[in-house]
């Protein structure tokens, strides 16, 4: 984003609508991100105007981290996808035990979004990453013909800080190890899935959409290295995050299916709609694989955080050859949990 | 979740295995079908088989709508939605069933073919309705269960004066399925039917009394939970030592003798019986579907586009047929988890939830590994 005095008339941010202009580089497109961005992402960074940010970082390890959002609707019971942009590009740095620093954002708007839809979604990131703590210091508008976007999609990047003597890793989970869950799963799926037309049915389940950084935080003070690996179980759910540790460290897990929390109106929408929970998307929920000896201490000091409150114990790793997920049924049985097949349900992020 | 929980209680569960482990003589095998592709699935989720003694064997029949629908008729369906003016609406379902020279509904919409995914028949007479230059078809598949509500899209575009909207019409009937399973010696001999759910609950219990009085086969009508199936093996155990051949009625919360008549009397007026139908896996079975009546001639696509069903051919190395049949189990096919899985389907049984082979595959295929563990120990 450049720094510019554009001059002319303002934005009606209140009717107007994104025309091609906001994203030809001249005058209408500083307007834009003067009145839009800038005011929502208020950093010392951005505000330099350059076409880069420039910052000091400490000495030690970095984690970069990108994510493309195209969530249908763009707003949905508990967020939008603005937050969505800001939680889950942090989130990934934060699986890596990283201290997020800063971030970056590119939007792909449709010619005729509204303005003051384009604004909120600002206001909304600006909200998130002031929140977190972490800054949109660099960033790029481009607008597309109408119908060749669906309103808009959102791009960021975020780097972060790895404490000295981390590398968690999707490859370093061992027979013996615990498989913690940071809390109750498919809040967000079911929350986008009651907004999409044809679909739309009452509920009151909110998106969980949080940054997790600082619960990471706390976990690595608690458990450091004894903490394998972290994932948050985004799109395919808790089934396919389990599925990525198995593969990656060529073990099979286990997962008692009591022990998942599903809260009542999740466990109820799902049924309806013949999902299984453990597919269904999350945004503001982590699995770590720890050491049998660190777990309850782990469980412990994510229960103390409000984002682990519901922190569960929900299985082990185990060896198999085959790299299998199973889990014993609240019914009483074994089964495999495998990755969706097919699309269960298009652009949830 | 009430009226859920209950029907999947853990503890319950165990004290019917109990119950069916301490019923089942040890010196003989038991041989069920359940019929429904939603019991396959309930099985198959819930683990219910590691409840079962090895002697009592489940044979999934073949009660999905998708893997009984013979590869010719997605041929049509697709040559239908490549027609310039036609929308072709249909259950997401059917979208990756194989279809010949390795084409799919799917494949159609990604060249270009107007084919749109719907959850009812209802979305498609809206599409009818606001965009009446389209030629909108919906394709209808299933067994009684999806029967009414397509006989209620007929009534509600007449309704509407609707002249753009037509089925094609796959709707097949469940007893003539299971009398040619009984009637065809395939040397799997089945000793009783976990009988169906949802199908019951719209035709009642009466349709199956011939498989007890004519073919000596107990069937006991279960719910689609897993309580209700496991309550249903018990019973058909019951039935087998006591030396006794009974429709049963377990579902008794949905099922009643008679069904639903509003709904048998609708499909009554708008449906007829072909001559013949063509079952995946089962070839053609007399009576064993429904067409148009005349009288609603004008919704009936094959007729408005004079569609003809050529013959099409399975993959030779697919054993769709094989297992629909219950000849065969998902793991015994060369194609199985090898070629064929969910995300490249070979055969429509690996398409479906209900279908066996994607059951086996997203739930059960731990067990091939047990089982040889087993043996070699």
């Amino acid at each position: 984003m450049n720094k510019h005095e554009p001059g002319g008339r303002k934005l009606d941010l209140r009717n107007g609508r994104v025309e091609l202009s906001h994203g030809s580089g001249g005058r209408a497109m500083a307007r834009l991100i003067g009145e839009i961005f800038y005011a929502a992402f208020d950093n010392e960074w951005l505000a330099a105007g350059n076409d880069q940010a420039a910052f000091d970082i400490p000495a030690g390890r970095m984690a970069m981290t990108t994510d493309g959002y195209v969530v249908s609707p763009l707003f949905f019971p508990g967020g939008d996808i603005g937050k969505l942009a800001v939680h889950g590009t942090i989130n990934d740095i934060a699986m890596a035990g990283a201290r997020p620093l800063h971030m970056s954002a590119s939007f792909i708007v449709e010619e005729g979004f509204p303005l003051a839809e384009l604004k909120l979604i600002a206001e909304s990131m600006g909200e998130a990453s002031r929140a977190a703590g972490v800054a949109i210091v660099t960033g790029d508008t481009k607008v597309v013909e109408r119908g060749k976007a669906d309103g808009v999609f959102i791009s960021t990047s975020c780097v972060g800080i790895i404490p000295a003597g981390l590398a968690l890793s999707g490859d370093k989970a061992r027979p013996g190890d615990v498989v913690l869950l940071s809390g109750s799963i498919g809040d967000h799926g079911v929350a986008v899935m009651s907004k999409r037309e044809n679909l739309s049915f009452d509920t009151e389940v909110l998106s969980d959409t949080a940054a997790l950084h600082e619960l990471v935080a706390a976990m690595v003070e608690t458990a450091g290295d004894a903490i394998r690996l972290m994932r948050d179980p985004t799109r395919g759910g808790v089934a396919a995050t389990l599925n990525e540790i198995a593969h990656q460290s060529r073990v099979g897990v286990r997962i008692d299916e009591k022990a998942i929390p599903v809260a009542p109106q999740v466990a109820a929408a799902c049924e309806l709609l013949g999902l299984d929970p453990l597919h269904v998307a999350n945004e503001g929920k982590l699995l770590a694989v720890v050491t049998c000896e660190a777990a309850d201490a782990l469980l412990a000091a994510m229960r103390a955080h409000p984002l682990g409150a519901q922190a569960a114990r929900i299985g082990e790793i185990v060896a198999d050859e085959h790299c299998f997920v199973q889990m014993t049924t609240a019914f009483g049985g074994g089964r495999i949990i495998d990755w969706l097949s097919g699309e269960q349900l298009p652009r949830i992020c | 979740m009430k009226h859920v929980d209950e029907y999947r209680d853990g503890n319950l569960a165990r004290a019917i295995a109990q119950r069916i482990a301490a019923e089942a003589q040890s010196d003989r095998q038991y041989r069920f079908m359940e019929f429904c592709g939603g019991h396959t699935h309930a099985i198959s989720r819930y683990g219910i088989e590691d409840l079962l003694p090895e002697n009592i064997r489940l044979i999934h029949g073949p009660g999905c709508p998708v893997c009984v629908l013979p590869m010719g008729r997605i041929d049509d369906a697709i040559r239908l939605a490549a027609r310039e003016e036609v929308t072709l609406c249909t259950y997401a379902d059917l979208m990756r069933v194989p279809a010949s020279g390795g084409s799919s509904l799917m494949k159609a919409k990604a060249n270009g073919a107007d084919i749109r995914m719907v959850y009812s028949t209802l979305d498609a007479i809206a599409i009818a309705e606001k965009e009446p230059q389209r030629q909108v078809v919906f394709f209808a598949i299933g067994f009684e269960t999806t029967t009414p509500p397509t006989a209620l899209a007929i009534r509600l575009a007449q309704k509407k004066g609707l002249k753009n909207f037509s089925i094609f019409c796959n709707h097949v009937l469940t007893p003539a399925a299971m009398q040619a399973i009984l009637d065809t010696d395939n040397g799997v001999e089945i000793e009783g039917f976990v009988g169906p759910a949802h199908v019951s609950t719209v035709i009642g219990s009466a349709p199956y009394r011939r498989f007890a009085s004519d073919y000596h086969k107990p069937v006991v009508i279960a719910g689609f939970e897993p309580l209700d199936v496991l309550q249903a093996i018990l019973m058909l155990l019951r039935q087998i030592n006591e030396g006794r051949c009974e429709i049963e009625n377990q579902y008794r919360r949905a099922v009643t003798e008679s069904g639903n008549a509003k709904a048998i009397d609708e499909v009554a007026e708008i449906f007829d019986l072909r001559e013949a139908f063509e079952w995946r896996g089962l070839g053609e079975i007399p009576h064993s579907a429904l067409k148009l009546r005349e009288a609603y001639a004008d919704y009936d696509a094959e007729r408005r586009f004079a569609m003809e069903t050529k013959p099409a051919r399975d993959n030779p190395a697919c054993e769709c047929g094989a297992i629909l049949r219950g000849q065969k189990r998902p793991q015994d096919c060369k194609l199985f988890g090898v070629a064929c899985t969910p995300e490249t389907p070979m055969g429509s049984c690996m398409v479906s939830s209900e279908g066996s082979c994607a059951a086996y595959w997203a739930y059960g295929r731990f067990r091939q590994y047990q089982n040889e563990a087993r043996k070699a120990s």
